[in-house]
């Protein structure tokens, strides 16, 4: 429906002549944008939320509403699905107004755009020209997408706007932090929190996507979907996206393989981050997971010459590690991933004691940390190897 | 002009390593539905060539140009920024203007976003915007892309090139196809190397000069192909044992890291600051100084000291970023290994001392 979307708004920017040409080739889309569910009962997996909006579309009223959740779990898609559900395709465009951090909302637009919308008393219902009747209620709707990232003025210029115009119209707050909505507009909303989405239904609709476009996937290409983009449905829709259009590019078509998805999201491959465990110190055989000797092939990469011993030879394989372009956070998430996953075989490692993990967990914090701050890459996997090093040794 | 502009590759065939990646950049840009993209990797890997020889794959040779922009925040502050740009794509650097990022975002892309593509001849309808060193782009900056980037998919398409994902938000890398473009290995790097020799009429490269360039590179081609050409003008014969020219400021460095060593007083961690001052007066940037120097003073310490040397450079870098006044955080590093360094030697332990860390 995201085409519809994309005709509605259109013509205000753009010639109107032009129109017909603004159509798009929806094989050029963005399965993100062309699979965004049409009503709100295509969303996936929020079903407490779409019962609660449900009922709003028989009663046709609505209280002010502040989404939040992680990415990728159908906030922005549920609140413009209910929308176009209200209102239809030709009303959608005069009552709502649809602002994210891409639009200028320091406090001076909020005091006049998101005003001067707020008070316009909405015009009397017209017949839809596809021939559906629409509840159509008597309010607009102001969402405002990546509310987070508003200031905190503009946030407090909007309290006293969101009563005084409460009668006609209503607000839709879509952010990632709810921490970071002021405490008196997050009082004045009811609260939907999104949850990631569980790894069933983000299957379910993989496979619908794959089976409409005509991708052939095979199960474990969808787990590994599902499981590198842990609950966020646009990345895994990306990835798929990418995949396909990779594997329908090379002559004939390859099938798409879990190790396409893994290139393509960026993860760090098990051999290195398992060789890199290695040179710590970690005793890897006892590690489960898929049979080392078959993989260590890819691990090549990761050259270290040979004679190297203690802080040289981590240094060096901590250099080599950054050659390969790999990012810092995600070797760190993922080396606390491969931690948490085979959390059983190492509560029963022989040579870890409680001790050394809680000193791993430790500097993986303080590396996280810093990372976000922009500290130097190499400097802090060298530091996280240095002291895993001397933990899991001493 | 210089080897590295002259004989960069300008078409996806003519990149000589990561074939794999080059045949998949073709491919998708034949494909016509072509998405947002990310190209992550170390400095001088070939990121920007990449992205140049994808763009020329994508609409062909064009003309460029260099423009100077101005943007007005809404305090109407005004914000020049270098531009390049041709019909069919933009590129520029953002994060020039400091915290001012987000309105040249804001600007750039809407106005790219809402003009179509006029010419009839042209392959695609959408335009391309390149951004450099997107990992510097304030969290602002990133999140006014993110809606934009879906919206507006129609008319454009974005490039970002970064050093690394750490400090990109995790909605931007989930809306792009990530490409990562590792360093080059040994071979690699000899293959261009003996090509740049070819193609620049300078004779065979000797093999040994070759390794030497290589292991000075650190898997920087461009750093390569410069030291290579440097080479060259010292000895066009390339067969004399010139050592190869170490940059001022990295002998600067170890003699710093030297001093450290030798002597830990007062008033040599005066003498220390002096040459730090210099160091930061003539533009080197802080955390490459720390690096340099911390790589020479543990290349000198016994084994056990590394460790923690590396931790303190590790620690202080990170306050140096957080912090206003590099210098400060700079001499608190000296001063501390050179407290290390005593306290290993008298074999006593301050450890009061550490309570000011």
């Amino acid at each position: 429906m995201a085409t519809s979307f994309f005709q509605a708004r259109a013509p205000a920017k753009k010639k109107s002549g032009k129109e017909k040409e603004n159509v798009v080739n929806p094989s050029l889309q963005p399965w993100v944008e062309k699979y965004r569910p049409e009503t709100i009962d295509d969303v996936s997996s929020q079903e407490h939320i779409v019962s609660v909006l449900r009922k709003t579309l028989s009663s046709s009223n609505l209280p002010h509403m502040l989404f939040y959740g992680p990415p990728g779990t159908g906030k922005t898609s549920t609140i413009l699905a209910l929308a176009r559900q209200l209102f239809g395709p030709d009303n959608f465009r005069s009552r709502v107004l649809e602002l994210n951090a891409s639009d200028e909302r320091g406090i001076s637009i909020v005091r006049e755009k998101v005003k001067n919308f707020a008070r316009q008393t909405p015009r009397a219902e017209a017949v839809a020209s596809d021939g559906k009747k629409y509840p159509c209620p008597p309010y607009k709707i102001i969402i405002l997408d990546e509310a987070d990232s508003m200031t905190q003025d503009a946030q407090a210029a909007l309290r006293r706007i969101m009563e005084n115009y409460a009668r006609i119209t209503r607000f839709c707050l879509v952010c990632n932090y709810v921490t970071r909505i002021i405490e008196p507009l997050a009082s004045r909303c009811s609260k939907f929190r999104f949850k990631p989405l569980d790894s069933s239904s983000a299957r379910q609709r993989l496979e619908h996507i794959a089976l409409a476009e005509k991708v052939p996937v095979n199960e474990d290409v969808i787990s590994a979907l599902v499981s590198t983009s842990s609950g966020d449905l646009r990345r895994a829709v990306t990835y798929l996206q990418s995949a396909a259009r990779l594997s329908a590019a090379t002559e004939p078509p390859s099938a798409i393989l879990p190790q396409d998805i893994q290139e393509i999201a960026g993860v760090v491959p098990d051999a290195i981050i398992r060789k890199l465990a290695q040179t710590l110190g970690v005793d890897v055989t006892l590690i489960g997971g898929r049979d080392g000797d078959v993989e260590m092939g890819d691990a090549a990469s990761l050259t270290v010459e040979p004679d190297l011993r203690g802080f040289d030879l981590i240094r060096e394989t901590v250099r080599s590690l950054i050659r390969e372009g790999y990012s810092a956070s995600q070797v760190l998430s993922q080396w606390l991933k491969a931690h948490s996953q085979l959390h059983d075989v190492i509560v029963e490692h022989p040579t870890l004691t409680g001790r050394q993990k809680s000193a791993c967990a430790l500097v993986m914090a303080e590396a996280d940390k810093a990372l976000c701050d922009g500290a130097d890459e190499e400097l802090w996997i060298l530091e996280v190897a240095l002291r895993v090093h001397k933990a899991v040794t001493s | 002009m210089l080897w590295v502009d002259d004989y960069r590759p300008k078409t996806l065939d003519g990149l000589h390593y990561h074939v794999g990646l080059s045949q998949r950049l073709k491919s998708l840009a034949a494909s016509g539905d072509f998405p947002h993209m990310l190209f992550y990797g170390p400095s001088g890997a070939g990121k920007k060539t990449r992205i140049a020889a994808t763009l020329n794959e994508l609409f062909g040779s064009g003309v460029e140009r260099i423009d100077q922009r101005v943007f007005l925040t809404p305090s109407r502050k005004k914000l020049d920024v270098n531009v390049v740009q041709s019909n069919y794509h933009i590129e520029l650097t953002p994060s020039e203007v400091g915290n001012y990022d987000r309105v040249v975002i804001q600007e750039i892309i809407k106005e790219i976003a809402q003009t179509q593509q006029v010419d009839v001849s042209a392959k695609h309808r959408f335009k391309v915007v390149v951004i450099n060193e997107a990992d510097s782009l304030s969290r602002d900056a990133q999140a006014a892309l993110r809606r934009t980037m879906e919206k507006y998919m129609s008319n454009l398409r974005i490039i970002l090139c970064a050093n690394s994902t750490s400090r990109l938000i995790a909605p931007i890398k989930s809306r792009c196809l990530l490409i990562r473009v590792a360093a080059p290995n040994h071979e690699e790097m000899l293959t261009v190397l003996n090509h740049v020799a070819k193609r620049a009429g300078a004779g065979s490269l000797p093999e040994d000069r070759a390794d030497e360039i290589i292991s000075d590179a650190n898997g920087n081609m461009r750093k390569a192909i410069l030291v290579f050409e440097a080479m060259k003008m010292q000895s066009p014969d390339l067969s004399s044992s010139l050592a190869i020219a170490k940059p001022d400021w990295e002998t600067y460095c170890y003699k710093v890291g030297d001093m450290i060593i030798q002597e830990q007083t007062p008033q040599r961690v005066m003498e220390v600051r002096t040459k730090l001052y210099e160091l930061l007066s003539h533009c080197i940037p802080p955390t490459i100084i720390l690096k340099t120097i911390a790589d020479r003073v543990v290349q000198k310490v016994d084994e056990s000291l590394k460790a923690d040397i590396m931790h303190w450079a590790a620690i202080y870098e990170n306050r140096m970023r957080i912090g206003n006044k590099k210098i400060y955080h700079l001499e608190a590093w000296v001063v501390k290994v050179m407290s290390l360094y005593k306290q290993f030697f008298l074999g006593i332990e301050l450890g009061d001392f550490d309570d000011f860390i």
